[in-house]
């Protein structure tokens, strides 16, 4: 799973702005709405994709965010090969 | 008799010794405790300190919530013990459900370390129950996660509650309302960011934090009789 973590809508993301002020000095002047956030990859055993997603939704609730300032995407990422 | 103070000590704590020597400086007892014990033993009051509990992983104070000892320091504040939570702690406090809201980076993400100026906003929490509202403390400031924020139904609760403890004179983080710190409902659980424990003499510079913390020490012992 790829949970990405981040600042709500409305939390001032600074280190977002300054990156975004910083891409036109390298001529890209057509990005912009930068956020930057966290990325936390991990395997989980499901029976099926909606009861991990559901497990994953309350770790996220619970733990891997604070919904006071936060909110988070997870998405299914394949799963790595085993070292 | 005096008040004995608990301070916890979290893998990564960095306080804990300063405060338990501004405590034993004001004539109180104090005692570490360790964040894996399940209990807070035989103290009157607990502190939480700065530092980087758990390294701050995931977030400040994410993980240390969930260390054995907070399960008894939930029980002991349950119960009306004072418990304070200063800078990490404070942190620690707001991650742990026992006060509302968040500490995010501060405004323009600059870390700030210095003195700054607060003014006590209220008298009813045992960190400010000495002290009357207006009096301004001089007392040093040391993080980057400070600035204070929450939903407008909580800010406006704190306010009609009288539960904003301190506010900054000048503010310089961001936080919502200028708070530098809060109580619970009940003002037995404080948490606030600049740290009273570097201002507990005039050689470090002010000793406007230990009217803060023998404000702590008279709670714990009225507790304690």
């Amino acid at each position: 799973m790829l949970v990405e973590v981040g600042l709500r809508p409305g939390i001032a993301n600074p280190e977002g702005a300054t990156i975004e002020r910083a891409l036109p000095a390298l001529g890209f002047t057509q990005v912009w709405g930068v956020r930057t956030g966290k990325a936390i990859r991990f395997s989980i055993d499901a029976s099926d994709e909606a009861a991990a997603r559901s497990q994953v939704g309350e770790l996220c609730r619970r733990f891997l965010t604070n919904p006071v300032i936060e909110d988070f995407h997870v998405s299914l990422a394949p799963a790595p090969v085993p070292a | 008799m005096s008040a004995t103070v608990g301070v916890v000590l979290f893998p990564g704590s960095n306080c804990e010794h300063d405060v338990v020597e501004a405590v034993r400086g004001l004539g109180g007892d104090a005692r570490l405790i360790w964040h894996g014990a399940e209990s807070v033993g035989d103290v009157d009051a607990v502190v939480l300190p700065g530092g980087f509990a758990h390294g701050d992983y995931l977030r400040p104070g994410a993980i240390a919530r969930f260390s054995p000892v907070m399960a008894a320091i939930a029980a002991f504040a349950a119960a009306g013990g004072p418990v304070i939570g200063i800078c990490n702690g404070f942190q620690i406090l707001t991650e742990a459900h026992l006060l509302p809201g968040a500490l995010q980076r501060n405004r323009n993400l600059t870390f700030l370390c210095m003195p700054v100026e607060v003014e006590v906003s209220s008298s009813r929490s045992v960190l400010t129950r000495d002290l009357a509202p207006g009096q301004r403390l001089t007392i040093p400031i040391n993080h980057f996660e400070g600035n204070y924020t929450c939903d407008i139904a909580t800010l406006e609760d704190l306010k009609a509650d009288d539960r904003i403890v301190l506010r900054y004179v000048d503010n310089p983080n961001g936080s919502v309302d200028d708070i530098a710190g809060i109580c619970n409902a009940e003002g037995n659980v404080v948490g606030l960011m600049p740290h009273p424990e570097r201002a507990s003499d005039a050689l470090l510079g002010s000793a406007d934090g230990a009217a803060l913390l023998r404000s702590l020490l008279g709670a714990g012992v009225v507790r304690a009789l």
